[in-house]
């Protein structure tokens, strides 16, 4: 299960105009201003679902994932993911989860993809017997024989995704974090990734939250979809509820987000 | 820790391929050893009474420091650790069961060791082959030799907790460049890898041997060829342990508090 209540997460950025004087004015004095990537998020999610997290660009979803694998720490609010406050006991919680963030690779470069996979059942104490027994099914659902021997940094970015999936579940991790799985990924290996956690998810229980820009991962992959913008939680529900007549999913979406602009503005017109 | 163990094998083997890299750093220290003790013969036969060590313990600590460079070497650093820091990929890092900490200390030290371990032997089987004056000498005893041994291998870990406290500082900047040149280099000078310690005005001398870089080569290499011995030697070697404490809490301390802070760079 994970709890989030009220979470803030403030980040202090630079900030100076271009040109020699500004540079230079910027060397003495520093503007800074604080960006609140997430501000005020509350939500739960019960073991054994799939959740999609959507919004635009700098919405806060990475900030969120980060907050929940205890990567970051939050400025205030409540964590809390399998009985665990993952900052806090970051340790012991990190052996429950599984992460993939899509656009950075968790293989070593150098050495072939199974010599990874040794050095993480280590990393995890996975008992020998559990972990053969793992790799042998994973390497059967992500089609990974030829690629096992191969260093990570001659595979495809498909190719290389597929690794990382593996990866992440070696150890039997109850709940999986994908942020932008899908990420740059043709079509085959799209639908491979999908058709995989979806697998996963059902046979293992595992709860998955994922974090994707892509329409088509969400409508293959979660029931629940949670709009984060502004560092809040604007929609928790379907695909339907975000859905318009006669519109593409994408579409829907632009329209929701103009939506939501709209509101602002006009709430922060009331207010003045 | 056995996690970090097996960590440590795989940088270990990972270190091990590269051959080429190892001839070309080879070749270069022998030649550097070479010329250092043909610059330092030239000095000693023009007065020789001025000599702060005996000739043969100063060849010996120029052939074991060309030897075993890739263990004082105070430019040697992870560029995979520092590229972590810059891009964000540290990420995967912490969202692991793993210590911070005791993992990049492994790291290093088998980076280190897997360096030294294509370079040493080369280098001191032709110094030992060399015609005198450039000869590498015998320990001044066993016991120097096994002392030397002991103490190297604490002067390395003394290195790489020192190291590991540039990283923790590193990741409190946006760009790890000025630590990077900065500090390096006035240890490099201070740990005697430049000119060694004995060379120094007695006074600047006296301050250098209690500070923590000593202790990083200037202490094994002089007790090998009996140029530290006595009471000046336990004093070092004890000096050693200390700093190497000192220098392990301060970097569990600060990756601690930092971890705590850390910003993830690049979405």
């Amino acid at each position: 299960m994970i709890h989030l209540e009220n979470v803030v997460k403030i980040y202090k950025v630079a900030r100076r105009g271009t040109g020699t004087k500004e540079t230079l004015r910027a060397f003495f004095r520093r503007d800074y201003t604080e960006i609140r990537a997430l501000n005020g998020l509350s939500f739960d999610i019960q073991d054994g679902e799939i959740v999609g997290l959507l919004g635009p660009n700098g919405a806060g979803k990475s900030s969120c994932i980060k907050i929940c694998t205890g990567i970051l720490y939050p400025d205030s609010g409540t964590v809390e993911c399998n009985g665990f406050i993952p900052y806090k006991d970051r340790m012991r919680y990190t052996r429950e989860i599984g992460v993939v963030f899509g656009q950075r690779t968790q293989l070593f470069w150098d050495v072939p993809v199974g010599d990874s996979y040794e050095l993480l059942k280590d990393i995890y104490d996975v008992p020998e017997q559990k972990f053969r027994e793992n790799l042998q099914e994973l390497t059967e659902l992500l089609d990974l024989q030829k690629l096992l021997m191969t260093p990570a940094r001659q595979l495809s970015l498909g190719q290389r995704m597929r690794c990382e999936l593996a990866a992440s579940l070696l150890h039997d991790p109850k709940i999986l974090f994908l942020d932008e799985p899908t990420i740059g990924l043709d079509a085959v290996s799209k639908l491979a990734v999908r058709k995989f956690v979806r697998k996963i998810n059902e046979e293992k229980k595992t709860t998955v939250i994922l974090t994707t820009h892509d329409m088509q991962d969400v409508e293959a992959l979660s029931e629940r979809v949670m709009l984060i913008g502004k560092g809040r939680l604007i929609l928790d529900g379907t695909l339907s509820d975000i859905r318009r007549e006669g519109a593409s999913l994408d579409e829907s979406l632009v329209e929701f987000y103009r939506d939501m602009e709209r509101d602002d503005q006009e709430s922060g017109d009331a207010a003045e | 820790m056995k996690k970090y163990l097996s960590f440590f094998r795989l940088r270990l083997a990972m270190g091990l391929e590269y051959r080429v890299a190892a001839l070309a750093g080879l070749t270069t220290q022998f030649f550097w050893g070479f010329m250092l003790i043909g610059a330092y013969r030239a000095f000693y036969e023009s007065n020789p009474s001025a000599f702060p060590m005996t000739f043969q313990a100063m060849v010996s600590y120029i052939w074991l420091q060309q030897a075993f460079l890739a263990f004082f070497n105070t430019w040697r650093y992870d560029n995979d650790i520092f590229s972590l820091i810059t891009d964000g990929g540290i990420s995967y890092e912490l969202a692991r069961p793993v210590d911070l900490y005791r993992m990049w200390y492994a790291k290093n030290l088998a980076m280190r060791i897997s360096e030294a371990a294509l370079r040493f032997a080369p280098v001191l089987l032709l110094a030992v082959l060399l015609p005198q004056p450039f000869r590498l000498g015998k320990p001044a005893s066993p016991a120097h030799l096994l002392l030397f041994l002991c103490t190297m291998t604490t002067g390395l870990l003394l290195m790489i907790a020192f190291v590991m406290i540039l990283y923790g500082l590193c990741m409190r900047t946006v760009s790890p460049t000025g630590i990077r040149l900065f500090i390096p280099a006035i240890a490099e000078f201070l740990s005697g890898q430049i000119i060694p310690l004995p060379f120094f005005p007695e006074k600047m001398r006296k301050v250098l041997e209690l500070l923590p870089f000593a202790g990083m080569q200037n202490v094994p290499l002089r007790i090998y060829g009996g140029d530290l011995s006595g009471d000046a030697m336990w004093m070092s070697i004890a000096l050693q342990i200390f700093w190497l404490g000192v220098f392990l809490v301060l970097g569990k301390l600060l990756f601690r508090s930092t971890v705590r802070r850390a910003v993830v760079q690049g979405g």
